[in-house]
């Protein structure tokens, strides 16, 4: 911790960098995003299991960009992040919305966060993200802090759940996520929340035409979290973030997820590992399968 | 409603420049296939948002059909390539929130694939005829027009009129 401190002191008082994206403890248990600029600041950023944000999301934000700008040149930005928020971080570097010579990335060694604030760390809390999670070192990183430590050892039941829904029938399985979808009171918190869902305009603000019905009505909820997990399919880093925001505790990272999967299975390919490949969807290859089409 | 009398609804989205003038070539030539598709023409398979496809479910769609050029042929060059890997993710997407797989298919019908454009019309229409009505998309529909009359009241005039200038 006082590394992280010194390391982001030094910076911002050399003006290398604009401001720090880090997390400041707030209780015991409990951890809140704070954007520090002035190096007296930089005694309060820590890094901990309750630091469950996903910074990511700040950077695209036109506020944060603005905080670079000076007269003669722009400054870096750095920013604390997991290993799993570095994904995110490279996934918008492949879509071009950030460049990597712009951010220095602050990483740590991570060996899993808490699912909500206020538990207590061990594998029942585990979020299921660190369940599964192969990057306890970060892929990229310009400053890495902490030890590396065991992930303490939890079953995977978001695997189970999807296994178990892809068993059922097709109307067993509209039937299950008309209830889930029905308590969305369109919030978009998902959206909010989601490093990636960084269009200027959404397709769900739009209103002429409306696509998608605004009022949370069952057929509107249906459509919106549809194309929230189809516009994902293949970008999503998995992060988790989404779910843990919403207020309706409406399974998303399940979508996300099988999305992933079909993404590995299909093309061999997992969303923001690599900054050499270019995205998924945003490519194409001649050879791709046809067996889709008649 | 009759089993015996109901007839399926499918929208089938082409793109301009092969399968929709392969339908023309499949009616110049007198060909004859079910009349159960509406086509709507659009300029590339790679320019049809996926949200034209659930506007149609919740209309009343039983099936969807998406067609566009060979891959290679695109008139664009690469507008079929991006469309095949998006498709892909949401067939996939479909079929895990409960959709079934046939009642949305795909297909390359080039310009001078007349009688295939037939063939599939056909297929499709057997296929969605098999999977019956899809209520599932239709219930959900009929549960908001109890809850907001209104609203629903206005869907339909534009719908009527739609289906009038049709």
């Amino acid at each position: 911790m006082k590394d992280l401190r010194e390391h982001t002191r030094e910076l911002l008082e050399k003006g290398e960098i604009a401001a720090v994206i880090g997390y400041r403890q707030v209780s015991e248990m409990r951890t809140k995003p704070v954007i520090v600029t002035d190096p007296a600041d930089a005694e309060h950023l820590v890094f901990n299991e309750y630091c469950l944000n996903n910074l990511a999301v700040y950077l695209t934000k036109a506020r944060i960009k603005a905080l670079c700008r000076t007269k003669d040149k722009t400054l870096k930005l750095a920013i604390t992040a997991k290993p799993c928020d570095v994904h995110s971080i490279v996934a918008l570097i492949q879509e071009n919305q950030i460049h990597r010579k712009d951010i220095h990335i602050i990483s740590f060694n991570c060996h899993g966060v808490v699912k909500d604030f206020g538990c207590e760390f061990n594998g029942d809390n585990l979020a299921s993200k660190c369940i599964t999670c192969e990057t306890h070192k970060p892929l990229y990183f310009d400053k890495i802090f902490g030890e590396e430590k065991e992930t303490p050892k939890a079953s995977d039941q978001a695997l189970a759940r999807i296994q178990e829904l892809e068993s059922m029938t097709h109307k067993e399985r509209f039937e299950f996520f008309k209830g889930e979808f029905d308590r969305c009171i369109k919030c978009y918190a998902c959206r909010a929340v989601c490093p990636l869902c960084y269009c200027q305009r959404c397709i769900t603000d739009k209103a002429i035409p409306r696509w998608i019905e605004s009022s949370s009505h069952q057929r509107g909820n249906f459509s919106w979290n549809i194309v929230r997990a189809f516009h994902l399919s293949a970008r999503c880093t998995g992060c988790g973030e989404c779910e843990r925001a919403c207020p309706a505790d409406i399974p998303l990272t399940l979508l996300n997820r099988r999305m992933a999967i079909e993404a590995k299975r299909s093309f061999s390919y997992v969303s923001g590992r690599s900054l050499e490949t270019p995205t998924l969807v945003g490519s194409f290859n001649e050879k791709d399968s046809d067996e889709l089409f008649m | 409603m009759d089993k015996q009398k109901w007839e399926p609804k499918i929208v089938a989205f082409v793109c301009n420049w092969c399968t929709y003038t392969g339908a023309d070539l499949a009616g110049t030539s007198r060909m004859k296939y079910p009349a159960n598709t509406k086509m709507i023409r659009v300029m590339c398979s790679g320019s049809i948002d996926p949200v034209f496809i659930l506007k149609a479910f919740e209309r009343g769609a039983d099936g969807v059909l998406i067609s566009g050029c060979h891959p290679n042929d695109c008139h664009y060059n690469a507008g079929n390539f991006h469309a095949r890997r998006r498709w892909d993710f949401f067939h996939e997407l479909l079929d895990f929130i409960g959709i079934e797989k046939g009642r949305l298919q795909f297909s390359w019908i080039s310009a001078s694939e007349g009688k295939k454009f037939a063939d599939v019309i056909s297929k499709v229409t057997k296929d969605i005829k098999a999977l019956g009505p899809f209520t599932d998309y239709q219930k959900m529909n009929s549960e908001f027009t109890a809850f907001f009359p209104e609203e629903t009241a206005e869907d339909h005039e534009v719908l009527n009129k739609v289906e009038e200038i049709v």
